[in-house]
């Protein structure tokens, strides 16, 4: 302990939220030029962990001694001056302002009158972007960059503030492969510069290609600190969940029934173009793609929430007009979305509230809201989906991501839809219960049910598809289905359209 | 410690109330006239117009709306229901009125949940509509009630029913149903989905501008009650009477601390909110002061209330 220097480290940390205990005393060690991840399930306390870090909350117990000094970090503004920076789970730039006033938020040169020095913002933030190899100028705005562009603007900062403890709160978890190497050079870079990284993501490969040391949470306790090149991932995965894991992906084992949906040339401009296909009952369809190739809007235009321009429709063989969302839910058409937070939750209403809130009509007898029905219906998915909540009131914003995650799949599949379009389903959830939603998925599909998996992750849509599509740049461009799904058929299929509009 | 966290966050949630009894009861040493049952009544009765409107309104503010309307709302459908009384006869002008308060709602409604349109401009201009009709109606004159000694329209604002004034009636009975529509039902559920989260609701296949059109159309009913009673208990009306009620309404919202973004707030507290404005004002005039210093109670209240909220949320008093 004495030979190597820590930048941060934290001793005894314990944080209470009413019903819970987040942390509970926990140490945990930062040292310079090092990448150290921070894994455990959903509801662990990872997150709780770095916002203390970050001036987010408070600790209730225990202290962080930083550069050699005991310190208090009450607020981000403290954090930042300290050099310690993180990079949140949802990304927390303003969309209308520009990428230099994101980068220096809240410490914005100013003259004498207060009024911004605009050039000597620009001139900052364009060394920091570059030392970063950025390919976008310091006076875009920022809602119109990509996820990952944004997320290199919040990493900006890191390089702008001069910092020395970066985190990073499940970075990958909307960014494409080869995004994700550009996130681990910069990464690397930050590291030769001796800044101390903390890595969070339910992704074993990344951390065993990124990460120097491991610590695993579990109910808000340590659990152990290992060298990554002292353990394996079945190790971890034990620590975290308490017993192996059972990692292979359960397929259906459905008979396939007749049609249940088809879509021709379905096209809306400026998103995707001619798609046309089909699904039937007990079919898993893996829809595959990169993150942008259109598939969202694909299943938010069947789902109603978006107006096709031109195409058919057709339910259980017949053909319909493009329904409303109403429409497609009563009629058994149900599409979890993509972005929990603003699509998938209402985060101010208690959890049993959002689950059924789609359903209002059938928890309710002549518009009287059945608490009973609603509350069955609450604890049945909070224990099939092993939820950590305190219960059926407690509204969703105070509760962990994947956990939040949860409920969005809670929401749609307490409906027994004929079709259910999951987009993105497993995104932020730990792989304990990411392999539980595939076997249910399956289970699912085996009593009839036809599901669209939307995913960006390869594995997810090679292990339980029964067939999968690939798409690109809005045009679905592959179909395969038994001997031909592998890696480097889907590969192939989504880069080979790139190469011929490039 | 546990113990010590939930002592703050009961003050943090309460501080509000607690400043009040503390008030009530200074107010009480002060005022001997204050804490007896015939003040309290009248103050019940006085604040019940704007309770009654506050109810409704409630429900547009949930939604993550405003009403500016609401006051020229009241001027003009009390100055019609007063007029009709003379000319159709009190049901008629009833019907009249509670039609004009519906109509009002739907055009707010339509144009706020359908088009999109802004709410505070859309309510804003449409204060100015009502007030201008209420001009062409009246001519500017005032209009009374000829008959007031002897009919039955008086019920409603002089009336009362085991020693409580009707008003007080229509205010707590309403506020009961209004509370059940809004926390037991599909509707309420729905208001607060489409307050909570607009883009989710849609996902969630709730029709987000019939809910605000709905929403429009209570706060336009309860605006027409409330004419119903003020008409009755001045039997006259001017073009100026309902002049500053949208402001003391969301004032009384605000001070039960129902939040401006949507998503949350309640009947009862809107209710307990308006009562707190109302007593706050009258032990202000039991006291001796001018009658005017309402103005700038409504003002200290306004402001004090929105920076509690801000401060427990940000859990210190200043940014
Ligand atoms: N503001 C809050 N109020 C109440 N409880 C909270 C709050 N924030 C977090 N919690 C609780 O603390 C626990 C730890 O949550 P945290 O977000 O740290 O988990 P996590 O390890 O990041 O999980 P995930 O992998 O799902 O992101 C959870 O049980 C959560 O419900
Ligand atoms: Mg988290």
């Amino acid at each position: 302990m004495s030979e190597v220097k820590n930048v941060l480290s934290l001793h005894g940390i314990s944080k209470f939220f009413p019903g819970v205990k987040a942390l509970d005393n926990v140490s945990f060690d930062i040292r310079p030029g090092e990448v150290h991840a921070l894994v455990g399930e959903n509801g662990a306390g990872k997150s709780t962990l770095m916002k203390i870090l970050a001036g987010l909350y408070n600790p209730d117990q225990g202290n962080i001694i930083h550069q050699d000094k005991h310190v208090k970090i009450r607020n981000p503004l403290e954090a930042r001056t300290r050099g310690i920076l993180l990079i949140h789970q949802e990304l927390s730039l303003s969309p209308e302002l520009s990428v230099a006033e994101n980068i220096y938020l809240g410490a914005w040169p100013t003259n004498f009158f207060g009024v911004l020095k605009k050039r000597k913002l620009n001139k900052d933030s364009l060394i920091a972007l570059s030392a970063m190899g950025c390919d976008f100028g310091p006076k875009v705005r920022v809602g119109s960059l990509s996820i990952a562009k944004r997320q290199m603007v919040e990493i900006a900062r890191a390089q702008a503030f001069n910092a020395n403890v970066v985190i990073f709160d499940e970075p990958t978890a909307s960014l494409t492969d080869t995004e994700k190497e550009q996130l681990f050079n910069t990464i690397r870079e930050l590291k030769a510069r001796d800044v101390g990284i903390v890595y969070i993501s339910h992704k074993m490969d990344e951390i065993f290609e990124i990460a120097d040391r491991i610590t695993v949470l579990r109910d808000g306790t340590v659990q152990g600190t290992v060298h990554t090149k002292d353990t394996n991932i079945n190790l971890i995965t034990k620590m975290m969940i308490g017993r192996e894991l059972n990692t292979f992906f359960t397929r259906a084992n459905s008979e396939i029934g007749s049609e249940v949906l088809r879509v021709e040339k379905l096209c809306r401009k400026g998103e995707f173009e001619n798609v046309s296909f089909s699904i039937k009952s007990g079919e898993v369809l893996g829809l595959y793609g990169l993150i942008g190739a259109g598939r969202s809007e694909v299943a938010e235009t069947i789902f109603g929430v978006r107006k096709a321009d031109s195409g058919k429709i057709a339910w259980m063989e017949k053909e319909i007009n493009f329904p409303t969302p109403r429409q497609a839910i009563d009629m058994g058409l149900c599409l979890a979305p993509e972005s929990r937070k603003e699509q998938g939750l209402v985060l101010n209403m208690s959890g049993k509230n959002n689950v059924t809130l789609p359903h209002l009509v059938k928890y309710s007898n002549y518009t009287v809201m059945d608490w009973r029905r609603e509350l069955a219906t609450f604890e049945k998915y909070r224990e099939v989906l092993d939820i950590k909540t305190t219960g059926a009131d407690q509204e969703v914003v105070q509760l962990s991501g994947g956990n939040q995650q949860k409920f969005v799949l809670a929401k749609w599949l307490c409906n027994e839809p004929d079709l259910l379009i999951l987009d993105e389903p497993t995104r932020g959830i730990d792989v304990g219960s990411k392999s539980a939603i595939h076997a249910l998925i399956a289970g699912l599909a085996e009593q009839g049910l036809a599901v669209i998996v939307i995913s960006s992750e390869m594995p997810e849509v090679l292990g339980v598809s029964h067939r999968i599509l690939t798409m690109s740049e809005g045009r679905l461009n592959g179909e395969f289905s038994g001997m031909e799904m592998t890696e480097s058929n889907l590969i192939n299929a989504v880069s080979q359209h790139l190469e011929q509009t490039a | 410690m546990i113990g010590e966290k939930a002592l703050k966050g009961f003050f943090k949630r309460n501080g509000l109330l607690l400043a009040f009894a503390f008030f009530l009861a200074v107010t009480a040493l002060n005022a001997p006239a204050f804490l007896t049952v015939g003040n309290i009544l009248d103050v019940l009765r006085q604040v019940s117009i704007v309770g009654t409107i506050a109810i409704g309104v409630t429900f547009v503010v949930i939604t993550g709306r405003f009403d500016l309307s609401v006051g020229s709302g009241l001027t003009l459908l009390t100055v019609i229901v007063v007029d009709q009384n003379n000319i159709v006869g009190p049901l008629g002008a009833i019907i009249m009125a509670i039609f004009g308060g519906l109509m009002v709602g739907v055009w707010n409604g339509l144009l706020i949940g359908y088009l999109k349109f802004n709410a505070l401009i859309v309510t804003l201009a449409m204060l100015s509509l009502l007030q201008g009709l209420t001009l062409w109606y009246s001519g500017g004159a005032n209009v009374n009630v000829h008959n007031a000694q002897t009919t039955w329209y008086a019920f409603f604002g002089r009336g009362d029913l085991f020693g409580v004034p009707v008003p007080v009636w229509i205010l707590l009975v309403g506020g009961a149903i209004a509370s059940f529509a809004l926390m037991k039902t599909r509707f309420g559920r729905s208001v607060f989905s489409v307050g909570g989260n607009e883009t989710t609701s849609k996902f969630s296949g709730i029709n987000a501008p019939k809910i605000v059109l709905f929403a429009y159309i209570i706060s336009g009913f309860a605006t027409a009650c409330a004419a119903i009673i003020m008409g009755s208990r001045v039997m006259g009306a001017q073009s100026t009477i309902g002049q500053g009620y949208e402001l003391n309404v969301l004032a009384g919202i605000i001070l039960g601390g129902t939040s401006l973004l949507g998503g949350s707030g309640s009947i009862w507290r809107t209710i307990v909110g308006v009562a707190m404005l109302g007593f706050i004002q009258n032990a202000l005039l039991l006291m001796g002061f001018p009658y005017y210093i309402q103005w700038l109670v409504t003002w200290v209240v306004i402001i004090l209330a929105v920076w509690i909220d801000l401060a427990a949320k940000r859990g210190k008093i200043l940014t």
